[in-house]
């Protein structure tokens, strides 16, 4: 179960887990926490955050390369390790950034300590329930097919296709290690957690709230709920990107962040 | 050697309205209930009957699908249970890391156990991909939750001074103490199915049965593989042939004509199986990662199919799409006359090292009541007797 691809020397054990860890550039930290679809370390988005921050970008346990321990098995737990992974580190003063299934960690971590964080970031973010029983939030990857849930996460579909007959062996088994991670961490509930509405009030840092105006997996009015229930919290669309904002307009969602990290200062609390 | 039949309680009145999905997401508008009705009492009338005719019965169960009406084993079993008189009643099987409650499975199957007076056979299994959304179960660690599920079942079943409680990882009982205890002591025998070397090495080192589906010539390596296993875990006797159970579809006619009709009947079942819409195909974390990926390598989103092989080896294609001349040559089918099924079992049998059990899917599809009642009664009354002094023959030589 959750099998690695061969790593080599690429992983870094902190706080107890051998992850895969991308970090590049300078100045105060940035943490970013990828979608279900992961992270690479030549995606432009670091090169274009790492102008103005520190990233450290990891892949989340049992995503990418990094190993998942056997107790790993909710959002929760996503949560916990990364407060782990902020102190041992000792990072201050953070710029805590997720997209997608990375932004639901990111709230699940803040609702439970902002000390070491300044800022907060939540692209396309998942993780709450809005709707009635039986309206549906966000699309379900796992009952779409492929095609249709390309045409819906992007502004344009052909930069998902994936050419399965020319992928190499290790992105397709990371392709079906991410699926395996989502699955077992968003499988059901699917994408949220029944808590985490109710806890947003807890978040007391500055937040902005980014949201691809083309994303079709949760819709922009998702995120302005969303953005509603943190209080203070700035909603910003970006143009031309649909719910992997960060991957279409790298350029437009480091800006926007560099912007709100500029302006908004951290309340005393 | 025992022979079971079987059938799926197919509804194919729905089967080609739509081409891409009999499956999970076929909407039931298109199940008439009185269709089902005639349909469910058809089925169990033809059970009945290979029950006056000596022949044992497997049944099983799928969700939200026209091509298996049977939505739990445990129901159609109770039922034959009270109404049949002989046959071993198996099921294959209780899909037990997708039931959220086995405690239920425990005492369900204890009163099946206890109404046929011993008859039951318990079948566990991990079930297809395309089980996994209609049940809601998560596809990762699906075999974790199936042995603890397994676990909790045999202790609630073997244990005589409860209640015993059960804080496990995946279910949590505080009072398991089920009434009645089975009939059989001290449970019911226990099968699953295999079609892979991990799983079947498993069920070696337990010496459970194990059955393997339609697999063709392939069920030679399923079975080395389980004994491999039964030797592993420290046994000095090789694993009898009662440990192994072969699935395959049985046509049998007075001439070859009519026997090769009615395999195209039971056919229809292949063209229909594997028909499902793409996103249920391979879950994520139902296979390992790694073989998912090499899958996608070769065939993208479009998931696994069922290739077939002749007894050489010789790739005869997709299951699916195979004449019923593939199927036989591929250890799938056995069709014609009574004597020409009996050779073609005998040389399948003797290719694949033996089987104490041979599970035949006597009824599918579009194969309608009077075609199997007539090819059922063939193959009770002249295939049958030879196949079981065959068997016994083998078991003697060897």
């Amino acid at each position: 179960m959750l099998d690695r691809p061969e790593t080599a020397n690429t992983l870094t054990e902190i706080a107890g887990v051998r992850i895969e860890l991308i970090k590049r550039g300078t100045g105060r930290p940035l943490l970013l926490l990828h979608p279900a679809i992961g992270i690479k370390s030549t995606d432009r988005v670091i090169e274009d955050l790492a102008r103005s921050f520190t990233v450290i970008a990891p892949s989340h346990p049992g995503f990418g390369r990094s190993e998942l321990p056997r107790a790993m098995t909710t959002v929760d737990d996503l949560a916990y390790f990364y407060l782990d992974v902020m102190d041992a580190l000792d990072l201050r003063n953070v710029v805590l950034a997720g997209v997608s299934f990375g932004g639901w960690i990111a709230a699940e971590i803040a609702i439970k300590s902002t000390e070491r964080i300044s800022h907060l970031v939540l692209a396309d973010a998942v993780g709450i329930k809005l709707g009635n029983r039986e309206q549906r939030d966000i699309v379900d990857i796992f009952t779409t097919k492929q095609s249709d849930v390309d045409r819906l996460a992007f502004h344009d579909p052909k930069i998902a296709a994936i050419d399965h007959a020319s992928i190499s062996d290790d992105d397709a088994h990371i392709l079906f290690r991410n699926r395996e991670a989502t699955a077992l961490f968003a499988w059901s509930p699917y994408m949220y957690d029944p808590k985490l509405a109710g806890r947003l009030h807890r978040i007391k840092v500055p937040t902005l709230v980014l949201w691809g105006a083309s994303d079709g997996i949760a819709l922009p009015d998702y995120g302005r709920a969303y953005s509603r229930l943190i209080s203070g919290a700035q909603f910003e669309l970006i143009e031309d990107a649909g719910h992997y904002p960060h991957i279409e307009r790298p350029d437009l969602f480091t800006r926007k962040i560099v912007e709100f990290v500029s302006h908004a200062k951290r309340r005393e609390t | 050697m025992k022979i079971y039949s079987f059938s799926e309680q197919s509804y194919p009145d729905a089967w080609f309205e739509d081409a891409e999905s009999l499956r999970v997401n076929l909407p039931n508008r298109h199940c008439d209930p009185e269709v089902a009705a005639r349909l469910y009492n058809r089925y169990l009338d033809e059970w009945m009957l290979a029950d006056e005719l000596g022949l044992n019965i497997i049944v099983n169960e799928h969700h939200a699908t026209a091509t298996c009406m049977s939505a739990s084993v445990h129901l159609t079993l109770a039922i034959l249970a009270r109404q049949t008189k002989r046959a071993r009643l198996l099921g294959l099987g209780t899909p037990i890391a997708n039931r959220s409650d086995p405690l239920r499975v425990a005492e369900e199957m204890s009163i099946i156990d206890v109404i046929s007076r011993g008859r039951l056979e318990m079948g566990f299994i991990k079930g297809v991909p395309y089980e996994i959304v209609p049940a809601n179960a998560k596809p990762v660690h699906v075999m974790d939750r199936f042995w603890e599920a397994h676990d909790l079942i045999i202790k609630a079943m073997t244990t005589r001074d409860g209640p015993f409680s059960w804080e496990g990882e995946h279910f949590q009982y505080r009072s398991v103490n089920i009434w009645p205890r089975p009939y059989q002591q001290p449970h019911p025998p226990i099968w699953s199915s295999s079609s892979s070397p991990s799983s079947s090495r498993a069920l070696g080192a337990r010496g459970y049965v194990v059955a393997t589906v339609m697999t063709g010539y392939r069920a030679k390596a399923v079975f080395d593989d389980y004994r491999k296993g039964w030797k592993d875990a420290g046994r000095s006797q090789p694993a009898p042939l009662d440990r192994f159970a072969y699935m395959g579809f049985v046509a049998v006619g007075k001439s070859e004509a009519e026997g090769l009709r009615r395999a195209e009947l039971v056919k229809s079942y292949l063209q229909t199986n594997t028909l499902v819409a793409e996103p249920y195909k391979n879950p994520p974390g139902f296979m390992a990662a790694s073989d998912a990926a090499k899958l996608f390598q070769r065939v993208g989103w479009r998931g696994p199919s069922h290739q077939m092989a002749t007894k050489g080896g010789k790739p005869l294609g997709s299951a699916a799409q195979g004449s019923v001349a593939d199927t036989i040559a591929g250890g799938l089918m056995f069709a014609g006359t009574p004597d020409q099924v009996y050779d073609q079992v005998v040389d399948f049998y003797q290719a694949v090292g033996g089987f104490g059990h041979f599970l035949m899917m006597s009824q599918a599809g579009q194969m309608g009541h009077q075609d199997t009642v007539e090819s059922m009664t063939l193959f009770a009354r002249e295939v049958m007797p030879r196949l079981q002094d065959f068997h016994a023959a083998a078991q003697l030589a060897a």
